[in-house]
């Protein structure tokens, strides 16, 4: 269900318009009794759309939605690309390419990222990097990290790793022994299961559809 | 207007909002010390790496900042009800028992933060640790008190109106306004692995919480004060409170959708959260209307000259900073490249200041006055103008450091670099942004002083000066 934003908007200030000068009946424009009933007024109808609203939203979010992805998209190839008709980028999910040399099935790929999203929040991350650009500004932003090209080109070096996932995993259990700027991550002393689902939860992450936010992530063509 | 107590004579209700006061008084400090810590890291990273990190102290900032002005608020509240209903505020061994409990907790919970700082990767670390979701870090058990602590808070306003068998405008809307301030709080207590979903309600506690129910309790608390302050006629005072009210939920509810942008909600937010929070700053330019008309009309004179600058710093600062600094990157077109950069905290603190801070400071010199030296008709020092001007100064200058640092990453990591880890290096090295964080610093450390200076007003202020007396004279 597609809900036009301007016929919501216009439907809602006529809305409260309307309603505010048929209960005020009788009284000026500045008499304390119309300016409450506007509050009232405005406070209803602006929740009431807000709970409606919000009702639609968490359908249209909720995994394996078309813009949240199921967990067991870990499995299968990420990337990006543009959009020309909406001029935006939008995530496209390829072939099944495993995780960590195996395919996850829907539970076991749920476990995993729910595993991530405890560790995330168990370590602060948000108070040093912004995930979909929210959080604190001291590291950077996390929304597509999985499809960062630094992994490979230069993580995966440093690690001595053979693929993505085991440089990000390896990476994270020991940020301190590879310094990449002037400032370090503090070693966080994940152990490898939470590093595995904190990588799952990245690469998870990098499937939504964000409205294209950030734009041309990595200069995508 | 109000029946008062003989001069010099407190309601228990306002004696226990000077605690209040000056708990949140120390904690201000606490914040602006973590503040000038985590300042201190963008420019030696090295200082305390490993020991007191950045995510550390940037919590410890953020949240210090949280439960002040909840404090703050609280003792508002507490000061100006007696008064408004002409008797004791009803649960007052209730409020006492609340505040003493919410201390012991906050102690535990910074206690934890500074000796603990993280967990494991599991539900033990949330309940008992920390939530790790930026501004409600607050573990789930602290979550549970800070929900009782408003329930009581909730009940002491309702519970005073009906025995005072009174209610005014003022305390409708303020009643209004706490439940829905106890009931969002909780839509941040739940855990979901769907980060769409987390911030979703995350942004009903960060955006309708504090950026709506904070601002209509504050201009609550406003509306008592003016009408104290200036002497304002209260059917004027009640009629700007329910215009604010119906301007700040009718833009701002909706105004929410400028966070539903990125989120990977649908795309009609973009349209509905642009349009609205647009128009998010009009309640804040009447409110500035207000103030200068109201002050202009007294010729500025009033009993109480400090408390009247902070509330008149408080329309400005609450326009400036909420209003202009919050729509200069709140249209969807402009948000796509400055969301998630200096920008935003450059607004944030700002906002903060401006709409909070100086509200709370109005209330204080306010009952400081009632405190020390009730029979003067003027309340004075030589050091309150100080305090006032390095405030605001030291405010605005982190903030324009901040500006420009933010726009130096809205142009180079997010337009030109394609927002990659490498293009926030690039962004980070950019001399315009490390001159920022530099002058960020300065202005830091120039607010910490400004901080001390007006501590030592607050506690001198009135106290036995010969001086006050004489000019007091000279006035009659």
């Amino acid at each position: 269900m597609e809900i036009g934003w301007i016929e919501t908007t216009i439907g809602a200030l006529f809305a409260t318009v309307v309603l505010t000068l048929w209960l005020s009946r009788g009284s000026g424009w500045l008499e304390p009794r119309f300016w409450r009933n506007a509050a009232v007024v405005s406070s209803l109808i602006m929740t009431g759309i807000l709970v409606y609203l919000t009702i639609d939203s968490l359908n249209q979010i909720r995994e394996g939605s078309a813009r949240v992805p199921a967990y067991s998209v870990i499995n299968k190839a990420i990337g990006l690309k543009r959009d020309y008709e909406k001029r935006r980028d939008i995530p496209v999910i390829g072939e099944e390419v495993g995780f960590f040399g195996k395919i996850w099935s829907e539970q076991e790929a749920y476990a995993l990222v729910n595993k991530g999203k405890m560790t995330l929040q168990s370590r602060n991350c948000m108070d040093c990097h912004t995930l979909l650009g929210n959080g604190a500004y001291f590291a950077p932003d996390l929304t597509r990290a999985w499809l960062d090209p630094k992994w490979e080109t230069m993580v995966k070096g440093m690690t001595g790793k053979a693929t993505k996932e085991e440089a990000m995993a390896e990476w994270l259990q020991h940020p301190d022994r590879y310094p990449t700027f002037v400032r370090r991550m503090p070693n966080l002393g994940l152990t490898e299961e939470e590093a595995k689902a904190l990588v799952a939860f990245l690469k998870w992450m990098s499937a939504i559809d964000t409205n294209g936010f950030p734009d041309r992530f990595a200069g995508v063509q | 207007m109000t029946q008062a107590l003989p001069q010099g004579k407190l309601y228990e209700s306002q004696k226990l909002a000077l605690w209040y006061f000056w708990v949140a008084l120390a904690l201000f400090g606490a914040q602006v010390l973590f503040g000038l810590l985590a300042a201190w890291q963008y420019l030696d990273p090295n200082f305390l790496y490993g020991k007191l990190s950045f995510m550390t102290n940037r919590m410890l900032h953020i949240n210090a900042m949280i439960v002040w002005l909840l404090l703050g608020f609280m003792g508002g509240v507490y000061w100006f009800l007696p008064l408004e209903l002409g008797r004791e505020v009803v649960g007052i061994r209730l409020a006492r028992f609340a505040f003493f409990t919410l201390i012991a907790a906050v102690g535990i919970v910074v206690l934890v933060y500074l000796l603990v700082q993280y967990g494991p990767g599991n539900a033990f670390t949330l309940w008992f640790i920390t939530e790790g979701r930026e501004y409600i870090e607050a573990p789930r058990w602290a979550d549970f008190g800070i929900v009782a602590v408003m329930a009581i808070f909730l009940y002491n306003v309702v519970a005073t109106a009906i025995k005072a068998q009174r209610i005014t405008g003022v305390v409708a809307v303020l009643m209004f306004d706490l439940v829905a301030l106890a009931g969002l709080y909780m839509a941040g207590m739940n855990y979901t692995p769907n980060i769409s979903m987390d911030q979703y309600f995350w942004w009903w506690v960060v955006h309708l919480w504090v950026e709506a129910t904070w601002e209509v309790l504050v201009g609550s608390i406003m509306a008592m004060a003016l009408m104290h302050l200036l002497g304002t006629p209260r059917r004027i005072v009640e009629t700007w409170l329910y215009l604010e009210v119906a301007l700040v939920f009718g833009t701002g509810i909706l105004g929410l959708g400028h966070h539903y942008f990125w989120i990977g909600t649908p795309e009609y937010w973009l349209g509905l959260g642009g349009f609205f929070s647009a128009l998010e700053p009009i309640p804040l330019v009447a409110m500035v209307v207000h103030a200068v008309y109201d002050a202009g009309m007294h010729r500025m004179q009033t009993v109480n000259q400090p408390a009247l600058f902070w509330a008149i710093a408080q329309a400005f600062g609450n326009f400036i900073g909420a209003g202009v600094w919050g729509f200069m990157q709140t249209l969807p077109q402009i948000n796509l490249y400055s969301h998630g950069t200096q920008l935003a905290p450059a607004h944030g603190h700002l906002a903060f200041f401006g709409a909070y801070v100086t509200a709370i400071l109005t209330v204080i010199y306010m009952a400081l006055h009632q405190v020390r030296r009730p029979e003067l008709p003027r309340f004075d020092s030589k050091l309150w103008k100080w305090a006032f001007v390095l405030m605001v100064v030291g405010i605005f200058g982190m903030s324009a450091a901040m500006t420009i640092a933010g726009f130096t990453q809205t142009m180079v990591e997010r337009a030109i670099g394609g927002s990659t880890w490498q293009a926030y290096i690039d962004a980070q090295q950019h001399p315009w942004f490390q001159s920022g964080m530099v002058w960020r610093f300065v202005f830091g450390v120039f607010f910490l002083v400004s901080y001390l200076v007006l501590l030592w007003d607050l506690v001198t202020i009135g106290k036995g000066e010969a001086r006050v007396v004489k000019e007091v004279g000279a006035h009659d």
